[in-house]
């Protein structure tokens, strides 16, 4: 393929819509008659419902439905069926929806809510998986019972949703050997890290229509419209012909709007009032509680090193926790699996990681989807090992890269085309100047310090997850691309664009991607998730501009009598190859060509093209090896910090990312990707986290209590670069890097505080108490 | 209570409650939707508007005390089909992904230019400080705040 687009900087295709107020979020939607929806919630982390009574409620002016568990008793659940739209017999979180109200106003609505009667019997609650996995208490009694996917491994008896085991060659067997061997050493270590909340602007919002033929459209500010759609259809029984989900922009998702969330309560409410749209958007407040957030951690690891810094066995054991219901934490907890120990090769691999149900906030996907959790044990173990063989950390991953020709966790095998982890931190060190210690401040207080680690992830999606496009032509030889992904800032709709002019050999200006994504007229997509959209949808969109391509020159082969194969299609025409000066204009092809006499040929142009990934397996439900990865991408960030030993404050003063992303399709915008990224990773290693008082209720639900990075915490330095290792399972040679960026730039900021003032802090945050705490442990 | 006010240079009249916010009569009664609902609770900055000459977040003015303001939306920003500089150094510099923040950036960002045509680095941190995005890390909002700055004083 020529690339005269893909490559460039080209502004953001939704940039004019963005900058006038005009791009649409569903929040910005009104309709004639429009009621306004207001949720009932658990003030309990685990109670029985004893009574619950909405008749005063019901009876308020201006109040049109109220639902509960009893005209709506659905469940939903992506993986596992478990999570029911609203409580049934018992709570299991704070902010477990238990009723919801539709009135003519959101004032009315709210009022209505207090009329409603609850009376809860409290039951002893869990909150730490490791407790919880002594099965004590049990948070879903009838887990056994419910609908899975078979893949999902349950344990009911430890409130565990899911437990992935990795063997790959004998760790036992190397642990036991090691004993004896005093060339060996093994490393142990404890990480941790607390729940965090994506923190989109936008917060999750809806609005449901049902109509009197039991029709529904859900507008939803959604990442995966189709995926909506099919539990949507799933939970209420509708078939999918009948559901129609419209997503507008989405004003940032992290993960958080993937799959089905708070849909299913303004759908119940559409349902009582047919011919009428509901509207609701979660306050802030809302939106931390009761949406999901990133599932804590508990890592244990051990790993059988020689001296010379060779890994030999590497185990580890993850205890995620998940909340009160599943959601995509099944496929986390199985992706965090199935990638332990990240972009090294170890021939002797044991991982089990659990996902287990506790009475906080819901677990769900967030931007690296496990990786941001496995990595900081990994990593943080790495420079464990680093330290007790008193060799560089940099130089001890350089010794245990997973190069070409070795296999991962699965057994999968890694190829040249596989990506590059060793450029990656080269250019990494480089860019952070490894080498150079940090110039100490003259203030004897404040220390400086670097610190580098390494990433890896594919795509975490079921075997078949597919992807469609229809590229349409219209009179004029302009284009609309129909497909699916959501554009929710990532920048999706301007790069699919530069790819579709690409290879359909026509200026960039004349292909507009059709937005709102409306399921009843685009493509089938599987979801905007995973960092695999450019990588998925391109392959399907290289297929259907081969279609379109070949109708155009069909048409224009009968017109010129010659071969389809000496006719080119670029820009404005389709030529002759070997007499380029004899061409028709597109215009007079793409609707079909018509003689001077009258009579036509072909027909409209409609290019079409699906992808389902190439080879992928379920995995082997003992041992964890198959194929779960279709692509990988590798990456390397690297931190200087500046500690304050007599505060404990962290200044970052700077971060890097580089990435293998195989060809980038627009440098600008892939730059702003992972430099967002950086920062929201920043928040997590420093000062973000969900905490909860004894009793078990969320405290940090604004955003005052709950800060995010601003414009003031940001370092001075940022800098992002890349590897283009060309990516053969793509048609353009592209893959992912939406996620990445995020990943490791804790362990970096970890490492980095232990070059700077020689403690290691595992447990995330790292607050200034947990520095001044460690300093005063270490002696200073 | 009805209340008249100036919306892009606009007069309006409209009835109120005493508990409404400015951003829900924009948002909900005009339909001016550019200022965007993040919290509800002046943390975010996503409602910022330009009153009486100061950026404000919307969601903490009481409507009846805008009763006599000059408001300014990011809907005015646009004259006669062109883009202002600070829309123009915005999509140059990639300074906005999910956009959902955007218009109170742009506010802010209009409310520093207009008062200080040529801030430094720390002054424009300090004005937008009270503006969040998730999405883009803010470095290339304070390089387009910047290059703004260069654009307007170019063309005044």
């Amino acid at each position: 393929m020529r690339f005269k687009y893909v490559g460039q900087s080209i502004p953001r295709v939704d940039a004019f819509e963005k900058v006038t107020g005009t791009a649409k979020y569903v929040t910005d939607m009104f309709f004639p008659g429009m009621l306004y929806a207001a949720v009932l919630r658990s003030p309990y982390p685990h109670a029985k419902i004893k009574k619950l009574d909405v008749s005063k409620a019901k009876e308020l002016k201006g109040v049109r439905a109220v639902v509960t568990a009893k005209e709506c008793p659905y469940k939903q659940g992506i993986y596992l069926v478990d999570r029911p739209i609203f409580a049934t017999d018992r709570v299991r979180y704070v902010g477990e929806p238990v009723a919801a109200v539709a009135a003519d106003s959101l004032d009315i609505a709210m009022k209505a809510l207090d009329l409603i009667e609850v009376e809860y019997e409290p039951l002893p609650a869990v909150f730490d998986p490791l407790e919880s996995m002594k099965g004590e208490i049990l948070i879903h009694p009838d887990l056994a019972s419910y609908d899975r996917l078979p893949i999902y491994n349950i344990e009911p008896e430890k409130n565990v949703f899911h437990h992935h085991k990795t063997r790959k060659g004998d760790v036992d067997k190397v642990f036991e050997e090691a004993k004896e061997r005093d060339d060996v050493v093994i490393v142990e270590g404890e990480y941790t890290l607390p729940q965090i909340y994506h923190a989109p602007l936008e917060p999750h919002g809806a609005i449901a229509f049902y109509d009197f033929e039991g029709k529904l459209t859900v507008w939803s500010s959604a990442q995966s419209p189709h995926t909506l759609r099919h539990l949507i259809s799933y939970a209420f029984k509708i078939p999918h012909h009948k559901v129609r989900v419209i997503a507008p922009y989405v004003g940032g998702g992290f993960g958080g709007k993937a799959g089905i969330n708070m849909e299913g309560i303004v759908i119940a409410l559409a349902m009582q009032v047919p011919g009428k749209h509901i509207k609701l958007i979660y306050s802030r407040e809302e939106d931390i509680m009761a949406t999901v957030v990133r599932q804590g951690m508990y890592a244990k690891v051990r790993a059988a090193v020689t001296k010379d810094g060779k890994f030999l066995a590497w185990e580890q054991m993850m205890a995620f926790d998940g909340g009160a219901y599943a959601e995509y934490g099944t496929n986390v907890v199985r992706a965090a699996g199935y990638t332990t120990p990240g972009p090294y090769y170890v021939p002797n691999i044991k991982v089990d990681s659990y996902g287990v149900y506790t009475n906080h906030l819901v677990g769900g996907a967030f931007r690296g989807f496990g990786h941001g959790e496995l990595h900081w044990a990994v990593e943080r173990h790495i420079d464990k090992i680093a330290q007790e063989l008193g060799m560089d950390p940099l130089e001890l991953r350089m010794k245990n890269l997973l190069k070409p020709g070795l296999t991962n966790a699965m057994g999968q095998k890694m190829h040249d085309h596989s990506g590059n982890v060793e450029a990656c931190l080269k250019k990494a060190a480089e860019l952070i100047e490894y080498e150079k210690p940090s110039e100490q401040p003259k203030d004897p207080k404040k220390k400086r310090g670097k610190g580098i680690a390494a990433l890896v992830k594919a795509p975490a999606m079921p075997t078949n997850a597919a992807s469609s496009v229809i590229i349409k032509f219209h009179e004029d030889a302009t284009v609309t691309l129909q497909v699916s992904i959501q554009e929710i800032g990532q920048g999706f709709n301007t790069a699919i664009a530069q790819m579709a002019a690409d290879a359909l050999h026509i200026p960039v200006e004349k292909i507009k991607v059709v937005t709102p994504i409306d399921t009843d007229t685009n493509p089938y997509e599987w979801q905007t998730v995973a960092s695999r959209a450019l990588w998925t949808v391109g392959n399907a969109l290289y297929r259907a501009a081969e279609d379109a391509l070949n109708q155009i020159k069909n048409i224009a082969s009968q017109v010129l009598g010659v071969a389809p194969y000496n006719l080119e299609v670029e820009d404005d025409r389709v030529y002759i190859k070997y007499d380029p000066e004899t061409y028709i204009p597109l215009k007079d092809i793409v609707m079909g060509y018509t003689y001077p006499d009258g009579h036509a040929i072909g027909g409209p142009v409609i290019g079409r093209g699906s992808f389902v990934p190439e080879r992928l397996t379920n995995l082997d439900p003992e041992t964890g090896q198959g194929n779960a990865a279709a692509e990988w991408t590798f990456g390397a960030e690297a931190a200087e910090v500046e500690v304050d030993t007599e505060t404990g404050e962290i200044k970052v003063l700077k971060l890097v990312g580089v990435f293998d992303a195989g060809r980038v399709v627009n440098p600008m915008l892939a730059r702003g990707q992972i430099i967002g990224g950086m920062v929201q990773g920043m928040g997590p290693a420093v000062f973000e986290q969900i905490t909860y008082d004894k009793d078990g209720r969320p405290l940090t639900i604004s955003f005052t209590d709950y800060k995010i990075p601003t414009i003031a915490d940001i370092p001075e330095e940022m800098e992002a670069d890349f590897v283009e290792t060309h990516e053969a399972t793509s048609a353009f040679g592209v893959r992912g890097i939406a996620e990445h960026p995020m990943i490791s730039v804790p362990p970096a900021i970890a490492a980095a505080i232990y070059n700077a003032i020689g403690v290691n802090i595992n447990d995330l945050p790292i607050t200034p108490d947990k520095i001044l705490k460690a300093l005063k442990e270490k002696g200073e | 209570m009805v209340i008249k006010f100036t919306i892009n240079g606009d007069e309006m009249e409209v009835d109120v409650k005493p508990n409404e916010t400015l951003l829900d009569v924009l948002r909900n009664k005009l339909f001016v939707t550019g200022p965007k609902e993040g919290c509800g609770n002046g943390e975010c900055g996503a409602c910022t508007v330009i009153y009486n000459g100061k950026p404000m977040n919307s969601c903490l003015i009481l409507a009846p005390e805008a009763d006599g303001a000059e408001i300014f939306t990011v809907e005015g920003l646009t004259k006669d089909g062109k883009l202002h500089p600070i829309q123009e150094a915005f999509i140059e510099e990639n300074a906005f992904q999910c956009g959902f923040c955007t218009p109170g950036f742009l506010m802010s960002a209009k409310a520093l230019l207009e008062r200080n045509p040529n801030p430094s680095k720390e002054e424009i941190v300090e004005a937008l400080s009270g503006n969040l995005c998730r999405c883009t890390g803010y470095d290339t909002i304070i390089k387009a705040v910047k290059k703004a700055a260069e654009k307007m004083g170019a063309r005044s």
